[in-house]
């Protein structure tokens, strides 16, 4: 009775912290400015369906794709067990779905436990990857301590969670062949009944065996949930709004800013009354607000995986620019403007903004806008549309574009042309 | 050139005439000098294959895809509704360019602003002639066992997903048509677009197109096939840079098409 009151308190407790702190999460993406992002739903279903349900695009690196399959399987499989421990912890009962089930149980237990085994195969792969081969996706300026070793904890947890829901299912096995107390025969366990010989056997030490990895599996996971708002693996949860509502256009597509729109057909024809559209914008990005919701959604989104800088041709050769900094910076950034909300009010300004404090403009002016870092990204992040945003704002609010841009823009608005030719000329190739 | 006479919006409309397509030259095809061989050929093969085309000449403007890149918008818009205001005034319905920039910002960014067309790439224009049979890669200069690889330019492919138009002008030659390991979705820039055509690249270890033209290098090609008046000029310094000037040859998918059917 008391182990079940513990376990209510520490579930309610560790629900009321996760759902806070993704309230304080979706606070901050809503502080982006507004974007339509609900037309064609149809398409939309079939989208998130293919990206983030399907994982079609993790397929270009096999290696990393079948490891994450088996840990994205693995997680969503294994939560039916959650599930069994949730009601037994709350009931006080003992593998409730055992008797309901039947054979079915035995059926599912064995599953569990053979994706149990892949989780840990691909998590050991994982570390590997990173602490030993030391695969250059996974080095890089912007990954410096906290998000490497945020995705080491995150590797180890769940190989720590895996072992304890395998030694917790062995002790079990061993206490059914005792016919002890409430362990009654239910389940296959395929692979923790190899781990079995390995534990003591006395029934009073596998019983604590038992319970403690039992508590150890669902406290840990519980902490876990906490730990994701936090951590990039928040990406297992947003991966699906965040493909819900992709950009549906083609990539070389760029929004035509409305504010703009105004401005400029006034100038065309001075009898234009441009309709009232509230509060004078700031023209491009300054500062993450400046952003639209659906730019902080990907930077929580972002998993610092790597594949936007590794095929980014800026980076490739060396410069600045690394489309994972860009999503990076935003979510630190985001997060910054949040915890100032928490801790100052809602009006509170720190004189600190994601241009200069955080992406440099050097980064900015590097990028040739290719759509490789759009395309490579397997949860359809755009980095290009934030550092569009920003080169508007440089170059409309500040004027400070490099001078042979304003050699070009000069060009055009003159010439016609980005070159300095004569518009007159412009017919000449004819007579060749 | 002087064999045909490139017909304009303005006299065409002078004389009651109102073309099946216009032929969206560009800045570069218009300026540039290996640019402007390209726009040529592409009037040779409209030519050739009677299609009812005109230019609009001095009344063309840039569409204002470098300033949107770099972030001027106002140049942009200006630009654009100055342009949409000419197009419409000769009430054109398609379009083809040379240009993936002048492509892209006509087909997706102009209707926004009230220009709507039916805008095609000169490859894409080409893949449907060579459909039709009315291009057949004959009589002309032989590729026979030449290695082609096809660059594809970021705003065609990537940005618009045409991919299998310029590979089918490669096709119908009798050639190898081989693969660079970055190709198609993973194409690597050529280091031009969004606005750096027009400026220093930033500090790094080499420039783009040299990271490009070793994948050229790689898969053996003797030909190199752009279909971006932007790639050509990258791929032509890269290829100069490596001193590779007589092993590979930089061609637009036109002038390989006016090549092979002798035009």
């Amino acid at each position: 009775m008391i182990a079940q009151l513990i376990f209510i308190i520490i579930l309610g407790v560790a629900i009321y912290f996760f759902g806070k702190n993704v309230s304080k999460i979706r606070r901050n993406i809503l502080l982006g400015k507004d974007t339509d992002r609900n037309d064609r739903p149809a398409l939309r279903w079939k989208v998130m369906a293919k990206i983030a349900l399907g994982q079609t695009k993790m397929v270009k690196r096999p290696v990393a794709a079948v490891m994450h399959f088996f840990i994205y399987i693995g997680f969503i499989i294994i939560n039916l067990e959650v599930l069994e421990i949730m009601i037994d912890g709350v009931f006080g009962s003992h593998r409730i779905f055992a008797h309901p089930l039947g054979g079915l149980y035995g059926f599912l237990i064995g599953g569990f436990e053979v994706l149990a085994v892949l989780v840990l195969t691909a998590c050991i792969v994982f570390l590997c990857r990173r602490n030993v081969v030391h695969l250059k996706r996974f080095t890089g300026a912007e990954m410096t301590q906290w998000p490497k070793s945020d995705a080491n904890y995150i590797l180890i947890t769940e190989i720590l969670l895996m072992t304890a829901f395998l030694t917790m299912n062995a002790a079990d096995y061993k206490l059914q062949l005792l016919h002890f107390g409430h362990y009654v025969t239910a389940g296959s366990f395929p692979v923790s009944s190899l781990l079995a010989p390995l534990l003591p056997g006395s029934a009073s030490a596998l019983v604590i065996t038992e319970r403690v990895c039992w508590w150890f599996h669902i406290v840990g996971i519980l902490c876990f949930l906490n730990y994701l708002p936090y951590s990039k693996h928040f990406h297992i949860l947003l991966a699906f709004p965040n493909t819900y509502y992709s950009n549906l256009n083609p990539k070389g597509k760029f929004t035509n800013m409305a504010s703009v729109t105004n401005e400029v057909k006034a100038m065309l024809d001075p009898s234009f009354v441009p309709e009232n559209t509230g509060e004078p914008a700031r023209f491009g990005a300054k500062d993450v607000t400046d952003l639209t919701w659906k730019n902080l959604m990907e930077a929580y989104t972002c998993t610092e995986c790597g594949r936007c800088t590794s095929v980014c041709p800026a980076n490739i050769t060396g410069k600045l620019l690394s489309p994972r900094k860009i999503m990076m910076d935003t979510r630190d950034r985001i997060t910054e403007i949040g915890n100032n909300i928490d801790k100052h009010g809602k009006d509170f300004q720190d004189d600190k903004a994601l241009l200069d404090n955080y992406i440099t403009r050097e980064e900015l002016w590097a990028c040739t806008s290719c759509n490789a870092c759009v395309e490579a990204c397997p949860v359809n992040i755009n980095p290009l549309e934030i550092i569009t945003e920003m080169r508007r704002y440089i170059v409309m609010e500040e004027s400070q574009a490099p001078a042979s841009l304003n050699n070009m823009f000069g060009n055009v608005e003159n010439n016609g042309a980005p070159w300095k030719y004569s518009q007159a000329d412009r017919f000449n190739w004819a007579d060749e | 050139m002087s064999e045909i006479k490139i017909p304009t919006m303005a006299e065409m409309a002078a004389q009651g005439k109102e073309p099946e397509i216009l032929f969206w030259v560009g800045c570069a095809g218009s300026f540039d000098e290996r640019a402007r061989k390209i726009t040529r050929d592409i009037c040779k093969i409209l030519q050739h294959v009677g299609i009812s085309y005109a230019v609009l000449g001095t009344e063309e403007n840039c569409t204002g895809d470098p300033a949107k890149r770099a972030g001027n918008e106002f140049l942009f818009q200006m630009q654009a509704m100055m342009n949409i205001q000419v197009l419409d005034g000769y009430n054109i319905k398609k379009i083809v360019t040379g240009c993936p920039h002048c492509f892209n910002t006509i087909k997706n960014e102009y209707p926004g602003l009230g220009g709507n067309y039916e805008v095609i790439h000169h490859t894409q224009l080409i893949q449907g002639l060579i459909n039709d049979g009315k291009l057949k890669a004959e009589g002309g200069e032989s590729f026979k066992g030449k290695r082609i690889t096809y660059h594809d330019p970021c705003y065609l492919g990537r940005g618009n997903d045409v991919y299998e138009a310029p590979r089918a002008a490669l096709e119908i030659l009798d050639t190898e048509l081989v693969e660079m390991k970055r190709c198609k979705s993973n194409g690597l820039c050529c280091g031009a677009g969004g606005a750096q055509m027009f400026k220093e690249p930033e500090p790094g270890k080499k420039d783009i197109n040299i990271e490009r033209i070793a994948d050229v290098i790689e898969a053996k090609a003797q030909v190199v096939a752009a279909a971006c008046p932007f790639c050509m000029t990258m791929l032509t310094d890269g290829v100069k840079n490596q001193d590779k000037e007589q092993e590979i040859k930089v061609l637009d998918i036109a002038e390989i098409t006016v090549r092979a059917n002798g035009l």
